[in-house]
């Protein structure tokens, strides 16, 4: 289960319509606990995929190792990735599971003519066959 | 040449969790080669079926990528470090992939 606050849900999807109608991409941050999964924090980055930013993401390496040094600056952990599917539904690609990377979650957010839609949470399995999807709880106040 | 290969951290739970090891290798392939022969399950996520490096896998000597050098046949010195970052991809695309509700 993923849990995160009705702030991150909100930033995922302003962070969608706006970029609209090219992906929007950036980094989940937070922390395991035994049986659940919290997002504290995002850090919205760019689209690097230069050709064809309205069907693709791409975040650097640089971006990534970016994304792990604010993680721990702020005592978190990256756990995973954000992106949206303009004019798509908020499911997963064969494109995103052949690119996608086991344990991390992959939360996809469709936005429809520039209105977000469903936000949805994916983890890849470990055999790479597949996504399993990650059940979503929007907690009213996460103490961090 | 002993040198160490930093894990990732979406690739440690096939790592016996470790986030380092050290191996005797004289190139980057040499190493790499060793850390997949020592943890089988890395393979599938760093190589592609044709045996390449998949291209959202970056491996760095020391900071730099080892595109840029030899490839895999980057030679190696001693207390090298070996970095695997992710690239991080996706899209929408076309075509949807088959998932397992529970």
């Amino acid at each position: 289960m993923l849990r995160l606050n009705e702030d991150l849900i909100i930033r995922i999807r302003a962070h969608g319509e706006q970029t609209y109608p090219h992906e929007c991409c950036g980094a989940l941050l937070g922390r395991d606990e035994e049986t659940e999964r919290e997002i504290l924090d995002l850090l919205p980055l760019e689209n690097r995929h230069g050709e064809s930013p309205r069907n693709r993401f791409t975040i650097s390496a640089g971006d990534f190792r970016r994304a792990e040094q604010v993680a721990s600056e702020r005592g978190l952990n990256l756990l995973g990735w954000y992106h949206s599917h303009p004019d798509h539904p908020a499911l997963p690609s064969e494109f995103d599971r052949a690119h996608a990377w086991p344990t991390y979650s992959y939360v996809i957010v469709s936005v429809e003519q520039r209105k977000s839609g469903q936000v949805t949470s994916w983890r890849l399995e470990s055999d790479r066959v597949r996504f399993t999807p990650e059940r979503i709880e929007i907690a009213a106040h996460i103490r961090v | 040449m002993p040198v160490k290969v930093l894990i990732p951290t979406p690739l440690r739970p096939f790592a016996e969790k470790k986030d380092s090891i050290q191996f005797d290798a004289r190139t980057v392939g040499e190493a790499l080669d060793q850390l997949t022969g020592r943890f089988a399950e890395l393979r599938k996520h760093l190589f592609a079926d044709d045996g390449r490096l998949r291209n959202f896998v970056n491996v760095y000597v020391n900071d730099e990528d080892v595109r840029y050098l030899q490839k895999d046949q980057t030679p190696l010195k001693e207390g090298d470090i070996i970095s695997i970052i992710p690239s991080i991809a996706g899209g929408s695309s076309t075509g949807f992939q088959p998932v397992r509700f529970p």
